[in-house]
C-alpha cells in the first residue's frame, strides 16, 4: 500500500498538491500536524530532512510551515504543510517527538517569530544574543535592516556541567588551524568528555534573505558561495529546483558532465579529509602527501572546467562548457593506494583511529544523521541511489557499521574509489550533443532540488514569482543535520582525540550557519 | 626496520623532490629576495594567524593549499602560526559575520608590536557577495586597518603567494 493511502487511514488533508514529479504537499489542519508529521516520519522511514516556513502575509494572511520527509522506497518527497494565521504565529512543538525537528524549529523562530509551544529548547542558533537584539525577524517580509543595533542584552545559556571534579572547557570560535569559525564548550572530568555542546553562526551571512528578490542567474552565483568546498552540489540543488520549477530537462550529455563534476568534488574533500585525519593525530608524512593528491584534483578541476572550485559550470538547463581536456585519474588512484599502505601499516596510526568517536548506528537514526557520518554508522542512505545517471549505473552506497574515525576513512577511502570509477562510466557513456536546453520564459512556482553532495544530501528548496525572481530559498546542507551527531561521537572520548573526531566528520560551518 | 627500509629507499631512489620549481618561476625568484627581506627585518621569519571571519571556505582551502609541498610557501620563511601571540601579520578571510566582530577584534588585540592585517578574497576585501546583507559588515577594513587585499574569490595560492611576496619586498 502506497504510502498516501496508509496516511489516509490516519488524517485528512485539507488539501494535496502533486503539481511537481516526485513532490507531494499536503495541507493539514492544526490538530493533525504532530500526527501527519509521525506518521510520514514512520512511513517515509525518514527524520525531517527539512522544515521551514514562508511568509505568506502579504497575499494569504498567513505563515505557511513546510516539513518535508522523504521515502526512498517510493522515491518520493512529502511535505506536511500548516497554515499560520497572522497575528497567531505559533505552532506545537515536533521536536519532542522527532528529534530531527529540534534544530529547524529554532531556525524557524529566530528567523520567523514563530512561537513554538512545547519546544524543549529556544535558545538562537545564528542571531547571537550578544549582538542581535530581540524582536528582530529577518525572513519576515517586513523586515527592514537595522541601521543602528540596539544594544542587546541577551547572553547565550550553554548546558553546564555540574559535579564534583567537573571542568568547563571553552574553545573557540577562533581556532589553532586554517578553519573556519565554531564555539565548542567542553565539560570534562580529567580528560575525558563529559557533555559537548557545539554552539555555531558564527559565519552567518543572511543568505537566505540575500537571495529574496534575486534573478535565477544571481542566486545560482550565491548558491556556489554557501559553502566553498562544496560549491558544485550546491549549485547543482539549485539548478535542479529551478529546473524543475520551469519543466525543464536538461539534456543528457549535461546530466553525465553533471555527475562527472559532482564526483570530482566528492574526490578532491574525500582526499583532503584523509589528510586531514592524518594530521590530526601528528602523521604530517601521510598528510603532506594527501595535500599533493587534492592539489593536483583542484588543478584538474582547473584545467576541466576554468575553476579550483567547479564554479561557474552549472547554469539552468545544463551545464555551461564541456570538458577542456581527458580526465585521467589512473595515477591519482595508484598514489591512493601507496597512501592507504602508509596510512594502515603504521600501528600507532591506526590505533588511535580504530573506535575512536564511536557514533551508534540508533544514535545517529535518532539524531537524523545523513550522508557520508550516516552512512560509516550503518545508514545505508545516499540520494545518488534513486537518481540519474546514478541508478542505471547501478550505484550502491557504501556502508560501514563500526560508526568510529576508522569508519568514515574506510568510507572515504572506497568512495574516492568509487567515484572515479563513475567518472570513468561516465564519460565513457558521453555521447556528442547538447549541452543546455534553452529557458522558457518565467514561470512562478515552488519545488526542490536534491542532491548528494559529498558530506550527504544538499537540498534547496526554491519558490519563484511571476517575474522569475526568488521569492525564498531554504537551504539545507547536511552539516546542519550532523554536527550534533559530533557531540555524541566525541563523548568519553578524551580532548586530545576531539580534533580527530571533529576532522573525521568535516562538517562545515558556513553551509550550517548559511 | 622501517628505518633501513625508508634508507634503502632513499639510496635507491634518492629523496623525492616534487616539480615544484617549474611551477611558480617568478615566486622563485621573489621568494629569494623575500627570504633576504624576512630575514633582515622579521629576524628569520614572517608568522601568520588566519581567521575566518565568515567566509565560505573556499579561501582558506586555498591559504592552505599554499603550504602543501608543491608550493611549499614555509621555504621562504612565511608560516601560519596557531597563537596569534606569535603572530607577525592576522591574515583575514569573510565578510565579517556580525558574530565575528568580537573575536576578530580581540586576535587582532592579541598580536603583538606592529601589527600587519591581510585581507584575503573578495569578501574580505570588500564584502563580495555578501555586502548588502543585515549580517555582515563589508570588507576588514571597515573594523581595522588593512595593508594588503589580495582579492580573487578565492584568490588561488599563486596568487596569495606572489602578492605577499610582493608586498613584502
Ligand atoms: S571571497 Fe569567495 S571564496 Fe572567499 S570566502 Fe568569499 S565567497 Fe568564499
Amino acid at each position: 500500500m502506497s504510502i498516501r493511502e496508509e496516511l489516509k487511514k490516519t488524517i485528512a488533508p485539507l488539501a494535496v498538491n502533486d503539481r511537481y514529479p516526485a513532490e507531494s504537499y499536503l495541507t493539514v489542519k492544526p490538530a493533525d500536524f504532530i500526527p501527519a508529521c509521525l506518521a510520514l516520519h514512520q512511513l517515509c522511514a525518514s527524520p525531517v530532512m527539512m522544515m521551514f516556513a514562508e511568509d505568506k502575509r502579504a497575499t494569504r494572511s498567513c505563515f505557511r510551515l513546510n516539513t518535508a520527509f522523504y521515502s526512498a522506497a517510493e522515491r518520493h518527497w512529502y511535505y506536511a504543510c500548516l497554515d499560520l494565521p497572522a497575528g497567531a504565529e505559533s505552532f506545537p512543538s515536533l521536536a519532542k517527538e522527532i528529534y530531527s525537528a529540534t534544530l529547524f524549529e529554532r531556525e524557524i523562530r529566530e528567523m520567523f517569530g514563530i512561537e513554538l509551544v512545547g519546544s524543549p529548547d529556544h535558545r538562537r542558533l545564528r542571531l547571537h544574543d550578544e549582538v542581535w537584539p530581540a524582536g528582530a525577524f529577518p525572513l519576515r517580509k517586513d523586515f527592514v535592516p537595522l541601521e543602528r543595533l540596539e544594544p542587546p542584552t541577551g547572553q547565550y545559556e550553554f548546558i553546564k556541567g555540574e559535579g564534583e571534579g567537573l571542568f568547563e572547557l571553552p574553545v573557540g570560535p577562533v581556532h589553532a588551524g586554517i578553519i573556519g569559525p565554531g564555539h565548542f564548550h567542553f565539560s570534562v572530568a580529567g580528560e575525558p568528555i563529559i557533555n559537548l555542546e557545539i554552539r555555531l553562526g558564527f559565519t552567518h551571512r543572511g543568505i537566505e534573505k540575500l537571495m529574496e528578490g534575486k534573478t535565477l542567474a544571481a542566486g545560482l552565483e550565491l548558491s556556489e558561495r554557501v559553502a566553498g568546498d562544496t560549491s558544485f552540489a550546491h549549485g547543482l540543488a539549485f539548478c535542479l529546483a529551478a529546473e524543475k520549477i520551469a519543466g525543464l530537462t536538461p539534456p543528457p550529455r549535461a546530466v553525465l558532465l553533471r555527475a562527472v563534476y559532482l564526483e570530482l568534488e566528492r574526490m578532491y574533500n574525500h582526499i583532503n579529509d584523509i589528510g586531514g585525519i592524518a594530521l590530526d593525530v601528528g602523521f604530517s608524512f601521510a598528510s603532506a602527501f594527501a595535500s599533493v593528491l587534492k592539489e593536483r584534483l583542484l588543478r584538474l578541476n582547473e584545467q576541466l572546467s576554468g575553476n579550483r572550485y567547479l564554479r561557474g559550470i552549472n547554469v539552468i538547463g545544463g551545464v555551461a562548457q564541456d570538458l577542456a581536456g581527458p580526465v585521467t585519474l589512473n595515477p591519482l588512484l595508484s598514489d591512493l593506494n601507496e597512501l592507504e599502505k602508509i596510512l594502515f601499516n603504521s600501528a600507532s596510526f591506526i590505533d588511535r583511529i580504530d573506535s575512536t568517536g564511536i557514533l551508534r548506528q540508533k544514535t545517529a537514526e535518532d539524531l537524523g544523521v545523513l550522508g557520508l557520518a550516516g552512512r560509516a554508522s550503518g545508514l545505508a542512505r545516499d540520494l545518488r541511489t534513486d537518481l540519474e545517471p546514478y541508478s542505471s549505473a547501478g550505484f550502491r552506497p557504501i556502508v560501514c557499521t563500526s560508526g568510529d574515525c576508522l569508519a568514515r576513512l574506510n568510507i572515504r577511502l572506497q568512495e574516492f574509489r568509487q567515484s572515479s570509477e563513475l567518472i570513468g562510466r561516465f564519460i565513457r557513456q558521453l555521447q556528442p550533443g547538447e549541452l543546455t536546453v534553452n529557458a522558457p520564459a518565467p514561470v512562478a512556482g515552488y519545488s526542490l532540488g536534491a542532491i548528494e553532495g559529498w558530506r550527504g544530501p544538499v537540498l534547496y528548496w526554491l519558490k519563484l514569482n511571476e517575474q522569475g525572481t526568488i521569492e525564498r530559498c531554504k537551504i539545507v546542507d547536511p552539516s546542519f543535520h550532523n554536527w550534533e551527531a559530533l557531540a555524541y561521537a566525541a563523548q568519553g572520548e578524551i580532548i586530545p582525540d576531539f580534533p580527530l573526531c571533529n576532522k573525521s566528520f568535516d562538517l562545515s560551518y558556513s553551509g550550517n550557519d548559511l | 626496520m622501517a628505518i633501513l627500509k625508508i634508507i634503502k629507499n632513499s639510496l635507491l631512489k634518492g629523496i623525492v623532490d616534487l616539480p615544484r620549481r617549474e611551477l611558480l618561476p617568478e615566486a622563485e625568484q621573489l621568494g629569494k629576495e623575500l627570504k633576504q627581506v624576512i630575514d633582515r627585518q622579521f629576524h628569520g621569519s614572517f608568522q601568520l594567524r588566519q581567521v575566518s571571519a565568515g567566509s565560505c571556505g573556499a579561501c582558506e582551502s586555498e591559504v592552505q593549499a599554499t603550504i602543501n609541498p608543491l608550493y611549499d610557501l614555509q621555504r621562504f620563511g612565511v608560516d601560519f602560526v596557531a597563537s596569534p601571540k606569535h603572530a607577525d601579520a592576522l591574515l583575514v578571510t569573510g565578510p565579517i559575520s556580525r558574530n565575528m566582530l568580537l573575536a576578530l577584534q580581540k586576535t587582532y588585540e592579541a598580536l603583538p608590536g606592529k601589527k600587519f592585517v591581510i585581507a584575503v578574497g573578495d569578501c574580505a576585501v570588500n564584502g563580495g557577495l555578501f555586502k548588502d546583507s543585515y549580517y555582515t559588515l563589508g570588507g576588514v577594513d571597515q573594523v581595522l586597518t588593512v595593508d594588503l587585499h589580495i582579492p580573487g574569490c578565492p584568490p588561488s595560492p599563486t596568487t596569495i603567494i606572489k602578492t605577499l611576496l610582493g608586498f613584502l619586498k
